[in-house]
């Protein structure tokens, strides 16, 4: 049993990372993800934790060292926002080919330009092609359970690949909620210590870390970089089920909420989620059978899970925070390629929302379900959801 | 030509032995030859000081070679460049006291070796 303290997103990742108590962690302080480090910091200054904190002069440099950290061995993590990614893309890259298993928090921000500090997607879909585990999380809870699955995920042999665990910028990272924390000696022994065996600072094994690899190797490696990305899906499911033993929750790849007779069923990441579910229940409540499905592991996709629970499905709407210019959203593009292997399609509309922290409400996703069961759908176009004119 | 490795066989992130450079032969980015008159040569060592690559082996001789005016030089000798890492940038013969050195451009050099 844990205790159930009030806290906020930001805080429920500091808890997360009081108890993983990395060797390093390096930031640079970004709205909204600010308070996640500043909160780890006070940990650090009195001494709860061991970590090395090291302040840097720019996102770019904060990923540097945190990948050296991680490089020399060490268990090292940070957290970022938004531009403080973008800044950090040309490490973010990196990181992946290296294998190394770097976790950080993204609290989900709008790019600029326009500038903006609220929340959407659209920084971590321009970085869901590098090779990173995605992670996703609808309120604070899952924030902090799905950084200790996602260090442990991470750092296994099969994997070996950095992880970033989302949740959205204000709406869960500023929040206050009830967070269940569980017992420290339990999840310190969960989370355990990073093994050493591939360590730059093992003086009695010599070796040359991110050397140069032109064609004859290149492809090669990135191949294989594949391979433990699909070895995920297994690692996770195994992690999952230990952590399972402490927090007696399920840590499935996505969550099904009333799909089983649903004949329209909406597909939303993070905190919108919550939302989604409470709409469900008043459009059920009207007698009409809806439901949703909320991604949680993003990076890798679970493609043929996502259609075996939606092929029953008659018509599925597909939100998304963000957009891909001239292109489907991403979201979106991911369920059409998931069912497009069914030989009875279920039909798909494409749906674009909050933009910029643009608030969405209950009664705009109810009435999402009423265009659904309506069969008024667009699926070459996306509509746009609390948008004037 | 050894058998290259398939990517099920290539190092986990890239990572390679220590000190790999050494076997990385640089000396075919070269497209002048230093090519050494020993008979000139006066074993002075500047060579072997200013040579960006280390490509100057030296290696002390108790018998001594003969160089310059046919004079016997015992101790710290230098001998032929290691061509497998020379990129001739010809900074040996700017400076050679007694021009023992002359660069030379690697296709003339290479004949100039087929007739020999």
């Amino acid at each position: 049993m844990g205790v159930r303290r009030a806290i906020t997103g930001a805080e429920a990742a500091a808890e997360a990372m009081r108890q993983i108590n990395p060797d390093v962690v390096v930031a640079y302080p970004i709205t909204p993800q600010t308070p996640i480090v500043e909160q780890f910091a006070k940990y650090a200054a009195d001494g709860i934790v061991d970590t090395e904190m090291v302040p840097v002069e720019s996102e770019h440099s904060a990923m540097s060292a945190t990948v050296g950290a991680e490089a020399a061995g060490a268990r090292a993590m940070s957290a970022t926002s938004s531009q403080g990614l973008a800044l950090m893309w040309e490490i973010v890259a990196a990181t992946p080919g290296l294998r190394l298993p770097v976790v950080i928090s993204l609290v989900n921000r709008a790019l600029s330009a326009p500038i903006n500090i609220h929340c959407d997607h659209s920084d971590v879909m321009g970085v869901t092609t590098l090779g990173w585990i995605q992670i996703f999380s609808e309120n604070a809870q899952e924030v902090y359970e799905n950084l200790l699955l996602a260090i442990r995920v991470a750092e296994d042999t099969r994997v070996q690949l950095p992880a970033m665990v989302n949740q959205d910028g204000f709406i869960t990272s500023h929040a206050v909620e009830p967070v269940e924390i569980f017992d420290d000696a339990l999840v310190r022994k969960f989370v355990g210590v990073r093994s050493l065996n591939r360590a730059l600072l093992d003086v009695e094994h010599p070796k040359s870390v991110g050397p140069l690899v032109l064609p004859d190797y290149y492809f090669e490696f990135k191949r294989a970089q594949e391979q433990a990305m699909s070895n995920v899906f297994e690692v996770y499911r195994e992690v999952g089920t230990e952590l399972s033993a402490i927090t007696g929750k399920q840590y499935p790849f996505f969550e099904t909420y009333r799909t089983d007779d649903a004949e329209a069923v909406v597909v939303v990441l993070n905190s919108a989620a919550g939302t989604a579910k409470v709409a469900v229940d008043a459009v059920r409540a009207q007698g009409k059978k809806v439901g949703m499905l909320k991604p949680i592991l993003f990076r890798p996709f679970p493609y043929s899970e996502v259609r075996d629970a939606l092929r029953h499905v008659p018509v599925v709407g597909i939100l998304d925070r963000s957009m891909d210019f001239g292109a489907y959203a991403p979201v979106y593009s991911e369920f059409r390629n998931a069912l497009w292997e069914l030989d009875k399609k279920p039909a798909t509309q494409s749906y674009i929302y909050g933009l910029g922290g643009r608030d969405i409400m209950t009664t705009e996703i109810e009435a999402v379900f009423e265009e659904l069961l309506s069969g008024n759908l667009d699926p070459q176009h996306q509509r746009y959801i609390g948008l004037r004119g | 030509m050894s058998e290259r490795k398939t990517w099920q066989e290539v190092e986990l992130g890239v990572e390679l032995p220590a000190a790999t450079s050494l076997g990385y032969k640089t000396g075919g980015w070269r497209v002048l030859r230093p090519v050494w008159n020993a008979s000139e040569c006066i074993h002075c060592m500047i060579c072997v000081g200013y040579c960006p690559d280390m490509a100057i082996p030296v290696v002390k001789s108790e018998e001594g070679v003969t160089g310059k005016g046919g004079r016997v030089f015992k101790g710290a000798v230098r001998l032929e460049t290691n061509l497998n890492y020379c990129k001739g940038c010809g900074i040996c013969a700017h400076e050679c006291p007694t021009k023992c050195l002359s660069m030379v451009r690697e296709e003339e050099a290479e004949q100039a070796s087929c007739k020999l």
